[in-house]
C-alpha cells in the first residue's frame, strides 16, 4: 500500500457501512438534536461490548471458511455454569478467577466443535447447529433453568467498575464500564493473531483454499481446531460479561442472538465462502446493528421495523458488492 | 552426493504402486537430471499422476527405491519432498485467491523456516526476489483472484522458486494459456534450466512443451512404453504411444453442394466486446471461430445462444428470426450450446449422468407435471451408448467420469433435444488425446447428419481437424474467413497473433 488510503477504499464494504452509519447519525441528529451526545455514544458502546466480542469470534470462523452458530449457547453455558460453580464452592472468589473459569469452559466447548470439524471433517454448520442444541439443552436440563440474581459479589463489583463517568451539561448521566476494556483487549489480541502471526495468516489461507493450504504444508487441522477453541473462549468471556453487567445469570438469554451477530460480521465484509473479513469491518458492522437496534426510534421508525431494516441493510450491503463483482467478471469474460 | 546413482536429481528404480489390487504403476524407472526438462506423457489413468504423487511424497510406493538428490528415501511425505526441493504446480495452481501476490509467493517459504510471526517486509522481499529471478513484474499487493490465469501461473512458479525448488513439476501448464503466454512460459523454463532447476511437464497438450524438453517418457496402463530424446517425438508419435493406436485426424468431408443456409448472423454488435459479426452457417457445415483470449470469441459464442445480449444485430435460423439475448428462445429455435467450462457452467457435477442428460428434456417427459422416470432413463442411456460414454451406470455422479466422458455427457444432453445448430465452446479443453480424437469424430459425424456446428477454440489442430471454414477474430472483429482445407497451422497461428 503506497498511499495513506487503500486503493480499493471506495469499493469496500467497510466504506459502505461507515457511510450508512454517518448518514444515520446525521439524520438522527437532525430529527432529535439530543441524539448526538456523549450519553448516546456511551449507551451504544455498552450495548456493543458483548455483541462485539461475539462478532470478532464469528468473524474468525467465517475467515477460516466455516460458520459457527453455537457460540451464543457456549456463552450462556459458560456464564451460567461458572456462576453456579462459584456460588456453590467459593462465592467470595475474585471476579478475574470467575472470568477465567468461564473462558476455560467456553474454550472446552469450543474444542468439542473443533474436534468434530477439524479432526472428523464434518461440515461446520451441521456441527454447530447440533452443538447449539446440545449445549443449551444440557445447560437447562442438568445445570439449571432458574434465573440467578444473587451473583457472586465480585461480579457485581465488576459491573460497577467504570473507566469514565460523568454528567453532561444537560444533566444526562454517562459512563464507560470496565467491560469496554475487555472488548479492546479482544480486538488487540485478535488483530495481533490475524495480522502478525503465521497462525493468523494460515486462517486466511485456509479460508481461501483448504486444498492449497494442505499442499503447502499448513497444519489445517490444528489451525481449524485453534479457531473453534478461540471462538469458544471469546464466547465464554462475552457470556460472563453479559451476566455481570446485567447482574443476572439467565440461562435463557443470549441464544437467539447468533444470527444478528453473524449479520453484523457479514455486513462488515466477511464472506460466507471464507477467506475474507477484517476487524474494522466487523466492528463497523456491529456498530451499525447496535445503532439500528437501539436508535431507530429516534428517526421515527417504529421498533418493529428493526429486523426489516437490518435485512435490507444486509441485502444492500452484501448484495451490491456481489452484484458489482459479477458484472465485472462478466465484462472480463 | 553418493555415487551409486550418478548425478540424477530424481532416480526412481522399479517403482510399483498398487491400490487395493489395481496396479497403477508397474516397475517403472524414472530419472531426472538437474537442469533437465522431462515431458511425462500419458492418458488419464496411465499412471502419470500416481508417479507424480510418489515423487512429491503424497503416496508411498509399494515397491522400488527412490533417490532424491543422491539420498535414498525410504520414508517420503510432502514435507520431506518439498524440503529436498521438489515442488508441484498443480493445474489449478493451488494459490490463495484472497491473499496478496507477495503472501502467496512467500507463504510456503516462511512455513518451512518455522516462522511464528508474520513480517510483511520479509514477505515482500522473498516475493520480489522470486519475481526478479524470472524477470516478471506483478503488483505485489494485488489479490491473486484479480490476476489473469497466466499471471497466476507465474505466481505459482515464483512460489516454487522462493522455496528453493530444484525440481518443478508442472501439471498441464499450457492448457489455459494463449500462444503468446506459452512462449513466455517457454523462455522462463529455459532460464530455470540454465540455473540448474529441473522441470517435469505432465501434459496432454504436448507440442508446446516438447520444444523446451530434453526427454520424453510415455506411460500407458502403468507401464513405461516409450522413452527418448524429445527431438525424436512429434505429436503424431506421442499420440501413438499414449493411446497404443494410431489416431489419424482426417479433415471433414465436404459440405454437400448446394446445402441450404441454416443460420444467418447479421451485424451482431456489443459495445466493448464484439462488433459487426456477420456470417452464414450451412446445413452440415462445421464453422470454426478462433482468436486469442480476449478477442471476443467467447462473448460471440454466448451471444449466439442468448447468454449475452447484443446491442444490435440479428440471428435467424431457417430464415426465422431468433430473439437475441434470450437463451430460452435460442433453445426453442433448436440452438444448443456446450460451454467452455463444462465443469462450472454446463454440468451438475454431483448429480447423476442420467439427471445431467435428462435435465434438458424434462418438459418432454412430463405427464401432467409428473416426470416419467423410466422413459427418461431409457432415452439417456441410449445417448450414452451412442456417444460411447464409459460409465458403470447412468446413476453414477458425473464427477466420477474422466474429462472426455464428462464432455460427452454435456453433448448427450444437447443431442437428445435434436438441435439444428450446435455451438461447442472449447470442445476438448482438459480432455486427453484419445477422447479428443473421439470427440472430433463425433463432431464430424453430427455434421454429416445435417446439424450445423460452430466450434469455438484456440486449439488450432482441433479447428483444422473439424472445420470446413474458420473465422479468425481479433479485438472483437472477424478479420479473416478461411477455408479449413487450404490453411495451415502456422498460417493460422500467425493470423491469430499478428
Amino acid at each position: 500500500m503506497n498511499g495513506w488510503l487503500p486503493k480499493d477504499i471506495w469499493t469496500r464494504n467497510e466504506t459502505l457501512v461507515a457511510g450508512v452509519i454517518v448518514l444515520f447519525c446525521v439524520v438522527a441528529t437532525l430529527s432529535d438534536p439530543r441524539f448526538f451526545t456523549i450519553t448516546t455514544v456511551s449507551d451504544l458502546l455498552r450495548a456493543s461490548i458483548v455483541i462485539g466480542i461475539l462478532a470478532v469470534g464469528a468473524m474468525l470462523v467465517l475467515v477460516s471458511g466455516g460458520i459457527d452458530v453455537s457460540f451464543t449457547a457456549i456463552a450462556v453455558f459458560a456464564m451460567y455454569s461458572s456462576t453456579v460453580l462459584f456460588l456453590a464452592v467459593w462465592p467470595e472468589a475474585p471476579w478475574p478467577l470467575i472470568f477465567a473459569i468461564s473462558i476455560v469452559f467456553g474454550a472446552i466447548l469450543g474444542a468439542i466443535n473443533g474436534y468434530f470439524i477439524a479432526f472428523l471433517g464434518l461440515p461446520t454448520l451441521i456441527v454447530t447447529l447440533g452443538t447449539l442444541s446440545i449445549f443449551r439443552g444440557f445447560l437447562l436440563t442438568f445445570i439449571g433453568s432458574q434465573r440467578i440474581s444473587a451473583l457472586p459479589p465480585s461480579m457485581r463489583d465488576f459491573s460497577r467498575g467504570v473507566l469514565a463517568r460523568g454528567t453532561t451539561e444537560a444533566g444526562n448521566f454517562y459512563s464507560i464500564p470496565w467491560a469496554a476494556l475487555a472488548l479492546l483487549f479482544v480486538i488487540i489480541a485478535t488483530w495481533f493473531i490475524l495480522k502478525k502471526t503465521m497462525l493468523g495468516r494460515s486462517i486466511y489461507a485456509i479460508g481461501g483454499s483448504v486444498e492449497s493450504a494442505r499442499r503447502i504444508g499448513i497444519n489445517v487441522k490444528w489451525t481449524q481446531f485453534f479457531v473453534y477453541v478461540y471462538v469458544g473462549a471469546l464466547a465464554g468471556l462475552a457470556g460472563i460479561i453479559h451476566g455481570s453487567v446485567g447482574r443476572m445469570a439467565d440461562p435463557f438469554s443470549l441464544v437467539g442472538l447468533e444470527l444478528s451477530v453473524i449479520a453484523a460480521v457479514v455486513l462488515g465484509g466477511a464472506r460466507l465462502i471464507g477467506g475474507y473479513g477484517t476487524l474494522t469491518g466487523t466492528l463497523l458492522g456491529v456498530a451499525l446493528i447496535v445503532i439500528v437496534q437501539n436508535s431507530l426510534i429516534v428517526i421515527g421508525i417504529p421498533t418493529t421495523w428493526q429486523s426489516v431494516t437490518i435485512g435490507i441493510l444486509i441485502l444492500l450491503g452484501t448484495g451490491v458488492p456481489a452484484y458489482r463483482a459479477k458484472r465485472a467478471a462478466a465484462r472480463a469474460g | 552426493m553418493s555415487s551409486d546413482c550418478g548425478s540424477a536429481f530424481i532416480d526412481l528404480r522399479a517403482i510399483t504402486k498398487r491400490y487395493a489390487g489395481v496396479t497403477a504403476l508397474d516397475c517403472v524407472d524414472f530419472t531426472v537430471q538437474p537442469g533437465e526438462a522431462v515431458c511425462l506423457a500419458g492418458e488419464n489413468g496411465s499412471g502419470k499422476s500416481t508417479l507424480i504423487k510418489i515423487i512429491s511424497g503424497v503416496e508411498p510406493a509399494t515397491e522400488g527405491t527412490i533417490h532424491i538428490a543422491g539420498e535414498e528415501r525410504t520414508v517420503l511425505n510432502p514435507r520431506i519432498s518439498a524440503a529436498a526441493g521438489v515442488m508441484v504446480i498443480f493445474q489449478d495452481f493451488s494459490l490463495f485467491p484472497n491473499l496478496s501476490v507477495a503472501e502467496n509467493i512467500s507463504f510456503a517459504t516462511q512455513l518451512s523456516q518455522h516462522e511464528r510471526f508474520y513480517k510483511s517486509g520479509a514477505t515482500r522481499d522473498i516475493a520480489r526476489k522470486a519475481l526478479d529471478r524470472i524477470g516478471v513484474e506483478i503488483d505485489l499487493d494485488a489479490r491473486v483472484e484479480a490476476l489473469p490465469v497466466a499471471q497466476k501461473q507465474l505466481v505459482a512458479i515464483c512460489r516454487a522458486l522462493a522455496s528453493q525448488a530444484r525440481l518443478i513439476i508442472m501439471d498441464e501448464p499450457t492448457t489455459a494459456l494463449t500462444e503468446k503466454e506459452v512462449r513466455r512460459l517457454q523462455s522462463i523454463i529455459r532460464m530455470l534450466k540454465d540455473e540448474g532447476v529441473a522441470v517435469i511437464f505432465v501434459s496432454h497438450k504436448l507440442a508446446e512443451v516438447l520444444e523446451v524438453s530434453e526427454r520424453v517418457v510415455v506411460l500407458r496402463n502403468g507401464k513405461k512404453v516409450a522413452e527418448g530424446p524429445a527431438k525424436d517425438f512429434d505429436t503424431q508419435s506421442l499420440t501413438y504411444h499414449m493411446t497404443g493406436r494410431d489416431v489419424p485426424e482426417v479433415p471433414p468431408s465436404d459440405v454437400t453442394a448446394g446445402a441450404e443456409t441454416l443460420m444467418q448472423v447479421k451485424r451482431l454488435t456489443k459495445a466493448d466486446s464484439f462488433s459487426d459479426i456477420t456470417f452464414d452457417l450451412k446445413v452440415g457445415e462445421v464453422l470454426g471461430i478462433t482468436g486469442l483470449l480476449g478477442s471476443g470469441r467467447t462473448s460471440v459464442a454466448k451471444a449466439l445462444f442468448g447468454l449475452v445480449a447484443p446491442d444490435e444485430g440479428t440471428i435467424a435460423v431457417d430464415g426465422k428470426p431468433v430473439p437475441t439475448g434470450d437463451p430460452q428462445a435460442a433453445s426453442q429455435a433448436r440452438i444448443g450450446y456446450v460451454p467452455e467450462d463444462r465443469l462450472t457452467e454446463g454440468l451438475f457435477l454431483s448429480q447423476s449422468i442420467l439427471h445431467n442428460v435428462a435435465v434438458g428434456r424434462l418438459d418432454t417427459h412430463s405427464n401432467r407435471g409428473l416426470l416419467d422416470m423410466g422413459n427418461l432413463a431409457g432415452e439417456a442411456s441410449e445417448w450414452l451408448t451412442k456417444l460411447k460414454v464409459k460409465a458403470p451406470d447412468v446413476h453414477a455422479p458425473v464427477q466420477s467420469l474422466s474429462g472426455g466422458n464428462q464432455q460427452r455427457v454435456a453433448l448427450a444432453r444437447w443431442l437428445s433435444r435434436a438441435p439444428r445448430v450446435l455451438i461447442l465452446n472449447g470442445p476438448s479443453v482438459g480432455v486427453d488425446v484419445g477422447s479428443k480424437a473421439d470427440i472430433h469424430d463425433i463432431i464430424r459425424n453430427l455434421a454429416t447428419q445435417g446439424i450445423g456446428i460452430i466450434v469455438i477454440s484456440d486449439d488450432l489442430p482441433e479447428l483444422l481437424a473439424t472445420c470446413h471454414r474458420i473465422l479468425v477474430m481479433r479485438d472483437g472483429k472477424i478479420i479473416d474467413n478461411l477455408d479449413g482445407k487450404s490453411v495451415t497451422e502456422d498460417d493460422l497461428a500467425h493470423r491469430l497473433a499478428s
